[in-house]
């Protein structure tokens, strides 16, 4: 592996990271926020451009490699992490992202997904949630809520929506976050965050899409109610969110309660303080599912990052250590030498 | 007693018994030993899907057959000379097969009432007299190995086992090959178990003793070395000279091998071989799905590694879309799919040649990519190196055609020289000036521009391309010429291929035309037909797209081609539709190969002759 000398790298800007490709999504579409914060992030990437690469899939977040000023390849539907696992196996050097979608990802490509994050790739994988069918038109996706009235559900969904960071992490990933399109700051936080993971980085970004799910997220993103509905995860710190940073969340054996900070009855100290590097997976569960939980609110931030050695470390070690005792392979030990004859 | 020694040039043994009788083993280790003698060889195993189908029952029958001989020969042969039946069921299903008063080893300890019911005989064949028109040899296998094993402190479970060896040794005593290639073997298979080992050295050389000291035989045989041409010889099958292949390949060009697959009967072996060269820098990625094999693969031709998939049927199915995006994105990529009989699950272990028009056709669009198919097991590596190099070269992927004969049937290889082999060119593009990813050179193929190289930085994709820039175009006129270059770029590997060779004279009264695994059993029959005094030609198809160039020269010399295939007639459809040639067909869909005899009398059928002239 070539050893990378980041002195003598170039200073980027996020102009650096911007193809001449005019970019096509419908006008207020949250897609945009996400181009513009990880063009503004990539400097802070620690990679050389040529290095990076842009894998997707089908969907308007796939269309995303096409702007990014990086090498780039819009795959077909769901098979993004699949064909970014190559990319990185045979060049381990390159820094591998995947722009998806929650159809792309948790519907045609729930597979590949979920087998990225049991082999911890080493690739990032940036999964636009918008909780629809934007390219085609406006179909339920397998995040949208139960009941969600679309084009092919007019009269509700029956059907149970994924969560995304649960699916992730009992899957295997092991950086897992999430993100909302009008969080700017947050975005790239999480962005840079991922970008220096080792293993499989998961980023779950809310995203708005103005034609066919629009105001989807709303409640997170509107001035007057997103401080209630917001949960802003940060390691070491109680789980403290409201207006006036008047509630709190404390476990009650393994349930999650809002407790009122101003009834007198509790205070800060009674608040579950946020571990992200806890390798027990139980607390990270009980924080994903509170989307799914009433009067809960929506966390964002890093659930989890953990350390495990990833699929290509492992993998390259073994081909050293099979090295280390067979020697390189060339033809003649490659044909000749096993059960031979001569004539 | 003394015994006769008759010298034999052509030999076909079957080893047949429950699908855990180690057949596949004892045939295996037959094999290795005759290789070692000098005879030339071909094998076929034939097996069941399930693992381990009930015990005596006619489904869990395992097959292992071996044709050998002092001279030059291409086929398992169509029936055996002898058969080693471990049991009832295994007499049932092969007896048909046997030659008209070939020779029968039964193991008669297993011939009791309920392996006779298993096997649904009504009353016990060595009994009824049905077997008289062979030369039946009972010998109470299990018994006499128990007995070799009596002083040893094993399970009866674990003695019972070694059964096959006895048979072996018999076997080895028959036809005067020496033991020592089995005994060698035995020492480094079960190093860590030396009772295990011991056992098993003792009852093969039981069965060896058996046939020298027992008066059932009076006659043994010999079959000379054939004389192959010069070299260093080793047995192989298809599938791991496939993937010996492609390895070779890599190596040849300097890239980094990745295979993503998932495992499926019959390329599975194709995997397992595969991942055993990891100091060859080999990637072998078994993936979560038929899909993942292919996209992954795409993903690594995209970083620089020559990307390769190897499935069967159902799989080849599931992989057409990603087959397009290699298309599209004019990526190298080798698929390699090990036919088996279908439609769906179809016959997992059995062979069939039923894909060539999925390769041809099976993807949406206008998505023409080179074919390839291997002839004979040997043939697998030449042909796994060729379809690397025109992948690379062409910046295509290739599908190259092998199947479930060829993957598990064996043969030997004359080891090449590296420097005999082809050159593998690449050359990647590093220079930003005047680079755009769908500029083309004179073949019509584009730049090969990797990841971590500087200033060139670009997105490739299914969408269409404009072409030279390579960014999207929806353009009509542009998708039209599109469509056309990348149709031309396929045609003009025809100017890189050898021409279509024929084997016989522009006056023979017929030409075979033949494609795939079918080569040798054609061979023969040519042979034979031409020793009657028929006029023959043979051509064989290597390059199925684009067809060698002088194809239509070829077909138009003859009045009458027979074109025998496994399958309804694929190659037929497209030589009648693409050369208004009309062809007589002969078609086989048994899940078997050709016989020879089948070939042979549909030649004398449509030459007018009788078997004989």
């Amino acid at each position: 592996m070539e050893t990378k000398n980041l002195e003598l790298k170039p200073k980027y800007t996020a102009k650096d990271f911007a193809s001449d490709v005019d970019v096509k999504w419908c006008p207020g579409c949250g897609d945009y926020s996400i181009l513009a914060q990880v063009q503004r992030t990539a400097p802070d990437f620690g990679e050389l451009k040529e290095n990076i690469v842009w894998v997707s899939g089908i969907g308007c977040s796939s269309r995303f490699p096409y702007y990014m000023n990086t090498y780039g390849f819009h795959g077909i539907h769901g098979r993004a992490a699949a064909i970014a696992t190559g990319v990185k196996l045979v060049n381990p050097k390159l820094q591998v992202w995947v722009a998806t979608g929650d159809g792309d990802s948790l519907s045609i490509g729930g597979n590949h997904f979920i087998h990225a994050c049991r082999k911890n790739m080493d690739i990032k994988i940036v999964l636009f949630n918008n909780k629809i069918y934007g390219l085609t038109k406006g179909q339920y996706s397998p995040t949208s809520e139960k009941g969600k009235i679309t084009k092919s559900s007019p009269y509700g969904t029956v059907d149970f929506p994924f969560n995304a960071i649960k699916l992730a992490d009992a899957a295997g990933a092991t950086f897992i976050a999430r993100t909302i399109d009008r969080e700017p700051k947050h975005m790239q936080d999480m962005l840079k965050r991922a970008s220096s993971h080792k293993g499989l980085a998961f980023i779950e970004v809310y995203q708005n899409c103005t034609i066919f799910n629009d105001g989807a997220y709303a409640p997170l993103t509107d001035k007057n109610t997103k401080e209630d509905n917001v949960l802003y995860l940060e390691h070491g710190k109680p789980l403290v969110f409201g207006k006036n940073k008047d509630k709190g969340i404390k476990l009650d054996g393994l349930k999650p309660v809002v407790i009122d900070l101003n009834d007198g009855k509790h205070s800060v100290n009674d608040c579950w303080v946020h571990d992200e590097f806890d390798n027990d997976s139980t607390r990270g569960f009980i924080l994903s599912r509170f989307i799914d939980i009433e009067n809960m609110p929506t966390p964002i931030g890093v659930f989890r990052q953990i350390n495990k050695p990833t699929y290509g470390e492992e993998y390259w070690k073994q081909v050293q250590d099979v090295k280390s005792k067979k020697g390189a392979g060339d033809y003649n030990k490659l044909m000749f030498s096993m059960n031979t004859w001569e004539v | 007693m003394a015994k006769e020694s008759k010298i034999v040039e052509d030999v076909t043994v079957r080893f047949a018994g429950d699908s855990g009788d180690g057949m596949q083993l004892t045939g295996a280790q037959f094999t290795e030993t005759t290789a070692k003698v000098g005879n030339d060889l071909s094998t076929l195993p034939d097996f069941p899907a399930e693992i381990r189908a009930p015990a005596g029952s006619l489904s869990g029958v395992s097959g292992y057959q071996l044709h050998f001989s002092s001279s030059d020969i291409q086929t398992p042969g169509d029936s055996p000379d002898v058969l080693v039946a471990m049991n009832p069921a295994a007499l049932k299903v092969n007896l048909l097969d046997l030659k008209p008063g070939g020779t029968i080893i039964v193991n008669t300890d297993s011939f009791d009432d309920k392996n006779l019911r298993l096997a649904k005989f009504n009353s016990n064949p060595l009994e009824d007299g049905s077997l008289s028109n062979y030369n039946v040899i009972q010998i109470p296998l299990a018994q006499m190995t128990m007995e070799a094993l009596k002083d040893m402190n094993l399970s009866v479970k674990e003695k019972e086992k070694c059964k096959n060896f006895f048979a072996l040794g018999l076997m080895y005593w028959m036809y005067n090959r020496p033991i020592d290639v089995t005994l060698k073997w035995l020492e480094t298979k079960f190093k860590n178990k030396p009772e295990i080992m011991e056992a098993n050295k003792k009852v093969l050389m039981a069965g060896y003793h058996f046939g020298e000291t027992t008066e059932i035989f009076t006659t043994r045989y010999e079959v000379k070395a054939a004389e192959l041409p010069k070299g260093k010889y080793r047995n192989i099958s298809g599938n791991e000279a496939t993937a010996l292949g492609f390895i070779t390949a890599s190596l040849k060009s300097g890239l980094k091998l990745f295979l993503g697959s998932y495992p499926i009967t019959p390329a599975s072996e194709f995997l397992h071989e595969l991942s055993k060269y990891k100091n060859f820098d080999v990637v072998t990625f078994q993936a979560e799905d038929e899909i993942a094999g292919i996209s992954s693969g795409i993903g690594a031709s995209f970083a620089g590694a020559l990307g390769i998939t190897t499935t069967s049927g159902p799989g080849f199915s599931l992989k057409s879309e990603a087959l397009g995006l290699a298309v599209m994105t004019e990526l190298p990529l080798v698929v390699v799919d090990v036919q088996r009989g279908g439609p769906s699950t179809g016959l997992p272990t059995k062979t069939e040649q039923a894909d060539l028009l999925q390769a041809f056709f099976g993807r949406h669009g206008e998505a023409p990519l080179a074919i390839i198919a291997a002839k004979s097991p040997a043939d697998c590596f030449f042909a796994a190196i060729e379809a690397s190099r025109i992948a690379i070269k062409y910046m295509t992927p290739v599908i190259l055609l092998t199947d479930g004969y060829l993957a598990m049937g064996s043969e030997p290889l004359r080891i090449p020289e590296f420097d005999e082999l082809p050159d593998i060119d690449v050359k990647f593009r590093t220079d930003p000036e005047g680079f755009y990813p769908y500029l083309r050179d004179e073949k019509l193929s584009r730049p090969w521009a990797i990841p971590g190289t500087p200033g060139l930085e670009h997105r490739i994709g299914g969408l269409e391309k404009q072409n030279i820039y390579g960014t999207i175009s929806y353009e009509p006129d542009n998708h039209e010429e599109m469509v056309k270059i990348r149709k031309q770029k396929i045609d003009n590997i025809a100017n890189d291929i050898p021409e279509l060779e024929v084997d016989g004279n522009d006056s023979d009264d017929l030409l075979v035309l033949s494609w795939g695994s079918t080569y040798g059993a054609i061979r023969e029959a040519i042979r034979n037909a031409r020793k009657k005094g028929y006029r023959v030609a043979h051509a064989h198809l290597t390059y199925l797209n684009p067809f060698p160039r002088n194809i239509k020269e070829v077909l138009d010399k003859y009045n009458k081609v027979l074109i025998p295939e496994l399958n309804t007639g694929h190659l037929a459809l497209l030589i009648k539709g693409r050369f208004l040639k009309d062809v007589i067909q002969l078609n086989k869909i048994k899940g078997r190969p050709f016989k020879v005899a089948e070939i042979e009398n549909k030649i004398y059928e449509v030459l007018g002759g009788t078997n004989g002239n």
